[in-house]
């Protein structure tokens, strides 16, 4: 599997503030790489980088064996972008939205026509294709973005956040569509700050916090590595106090407590923690995700 | 720091906004001859009847050149303003756009020249008015429309540079009171320069409204002066310069 994107050392810089802090990467042909962190951790960046919207600081970044910086009119010809923020154009109906992106890139016309007949009935849009945007729903401009990104037919499908603010139902739908482009081997990018999105699409994820890269692999390896495959949730009263948290430490237990909900790496007999003051009653034990492994690497939560 | 530069895929942009002025162009056409025809009323026939002759010539005959190069200016203007604010701003369209194989350079030159076409479409707009009004004298008229492209780039040139340097919408307000609007009364469009104080007529010479009178009416009356040439390059450079100074600002401005 040779590799559609390389980053190494990419550091990008805000006057003062650091957004990526140096990361290596790459995405194989054909995979779907997930970025998985908090807001700010760096992902639009990262994605942004890798589009040519944002210069690099330092580094190297390839796409296709292009140089980012060198050769970006070639390299987003390639590439799909979805981004975070929604700019379809309001100027635009539905369908126009779609033929004049296609001609920022030289699409013949004839071609454009039938790519966008076909993009607006693989998301469910026909009857919207004369539409203006502002009639739209928030999942059917979502749609709309990720069918844009696609005009192209792009060999490289980058969506960031792709399903944020969205109701189950809609994001559902988003998740089919995209498991279909993956399965006609579309090598695809996704950001999200949601731990079942990266589960239940990406093949490989990159965890990220504060624009470094804490783990990365594949979802179930993360949290076969970085747990213990069952996490135990106490609910207490109040911030849990020094006292017991020593306790924790002496005892080996690994814990991290976000106010007033503690969890628990290490599986521990209900009685030891009775024996610290825990009631039964407040425990709660459930199978470990990635908001686990999250929770585990930095102490704060991932949303 | 090498010159900015665009390419030919400026003109998709240039499409673009074609294509959502034809959605439009109803609304667009009335207001594009109404006000120059209430100008030429009010000022021409109404104070007219006071003045009395300028230069020779009835106050109505001698306004009309200059309603022409204002009004093409001020579709220039307002295109590179509040329309590229609202579209790099509040809709976000260029971050879409250079997502694909343009680059913020192709962005901005597509816009200027849509700035120049509104300015083209202007001209001839009020070009039929003033003919309409009998202010036409030479067939010379009928190059006017190239000076409406050439206005319209310098024009929309200025304004998106001053784009690429305001914090907020509402900043052009000091470029409409402080530059836009004393250019369209110092321009000699209502009356000759050489009124003036000696030294603010030089002032004057130099505002960029003024050459485009100068040389519209020229054409418009078929009145030449070797000094027109100089008018010309004038222009040329200034359209240059804040060409390129806008590629530059723009750029600086968007690309972080
Ligand atoms: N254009 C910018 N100017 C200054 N700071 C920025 C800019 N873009 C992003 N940042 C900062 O960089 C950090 C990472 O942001 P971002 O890449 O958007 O994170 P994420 O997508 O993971 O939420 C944040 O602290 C953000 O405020
Ligand atoms: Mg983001």
């Amino acid at each position: 599997m040779s590799n559609m994107i390389e980053g190494r050392g990419l550091i990008k810089r805000f006057d003062g503030l650091t957004a990526v802090a140096g990361i290596d990467f790459h995405v194989g042909n054909g995979e779907l790489l997930g970025f998985l962190g908090p807001n700010g951790a760096g992902k639009t960046t990262t994605l942004k980088m890798i589009y040519c919207a944002v210069p690099l600081t330092e580094g190297d970044l390839q796409v296709d064996g292009m140089q980012v910086g060198g050769e970006c009119r070639r390299i987003k010809a390639i590439l799909g972008v979805a981004p975070q923020e929604e700019n379809l154009d309001p100027d635009l109906t539905v369908e126009e939205n779609l033929r004049v992106y296609a001609r920022y890139f030289d699409l013949p016309k004839q071609v454009a026509r039938q790519r966008v007949l076909d993009l607006l009935r693989f998301f469910q849009l026909e009857e919207k294709a004369k539409s203006h945007i502002e009639s739209l729903s928030g999942g059917m401009k979502r749609k709309l973005i990720i069918a844009r990104a696609l005009v192209n037919q792009p060999r490289i499908l980058i969506l960031d956040e792709p399903t944020v603010g969205l109701d189950p139902q809609s994001r559902h739908s988003v998740w089919q569509r995209l498991t279909r482009l993956r399965s006609q081997g579309i090598t695809m990018i996704i950001s999200t700050h949601n731990m079942e999105e990266a589960a239940y699409l990406c093949d490989r994820v990159i965890v990220m916090h504060l624009g470094r890269i804490l783990a990365e692999g594949k979802p179930a390896d993360l949290v076969n590595q970085h747990t213990e495959g069952t996490v135990t949730e106490v609910r207490l009263d109040a911030q849990p106090g020094a006292p017991l948290l020593k306790e924790l430490a002496r005892r080996q237990i690994a814990a991290v407590h976000v106010e007033d909900v503690l969890y628990l790496f290490t599986q521990v007999e209900p009685d030891v923690l009775q024996g610290m003051g825990i009631p039964s009653a407040s425990l709660v034990q459930r199978p470990a995700n990635l908001e686990d492994v999250f929770l585990r690497l930095t102490g704060t939560e991932l949303a | 720091m090498a010159l900015p530069t665009f390419s030919r895929r400026s003109f998709r942009v240039w499409q673009r906004n074609r294509d959502v002025f034809l959605h439009l162009w109803r609304a667009e056409t009335v207001p594009v001859f109404a006000e120059p025809i209430f100008i030429l009323v009010a000022m021409g026939w109404g104070l007219g009847g006071y003045v009395g002759s300028v230069e020779g010539q009835s106050y109505l005959f001698f306004i009309g050149p200059g309603i022409v190069a204002s009004y093409a200016m001020f579709s220039a203007i307002f295109e590179c303003t509040y329309g590229t604010y609202v579209r790099m701003h509040h809709q976000r369209t260029f971050d879409a756009i250079i997502a694909t194989p343009l680059n913020i350079e192709d962005v901005i030159a597509g816009e200027i020249f849509w700035a120049a076409t509104r300015s083209l479409i202007t001209t001839c707009a009020i070009l039929i008015v003033i003919a309409a009004f009998g202010l036409i004298t030479s067939p010379w008229a009928i190059l006017t429309p190239l000076l409406g492209v050439l206005g319209g780039l310098m024009f929309g040139a200025i304004s998106m540079a001053v784009t690429s340097i305001v914090p907020s919408i509402y900043s052009y307000n000091y470029f409409f009171t402080l530059f836009t609007t004393p250019m369209f009364f110092f321009s000699g469009v209502f009356f000759p320069l050489s009124s003036l104080p000696e030294v603010v007529q030089k002032a004057a010479w130099f505002l960029p409204l003024t050459p485009m009178v100068n040389m519209t009416r020229a054409l418009v009356q078929g009145r030449f002066h070797p000094g027109l040439l100089l008018e010309l390059l004038y222009v040329l450079a200034v359209t240059l310069v804040f060409f390129l100074l806008s590629l530059y600002g723009m750029r600086k401005r968007l690309i972080k």
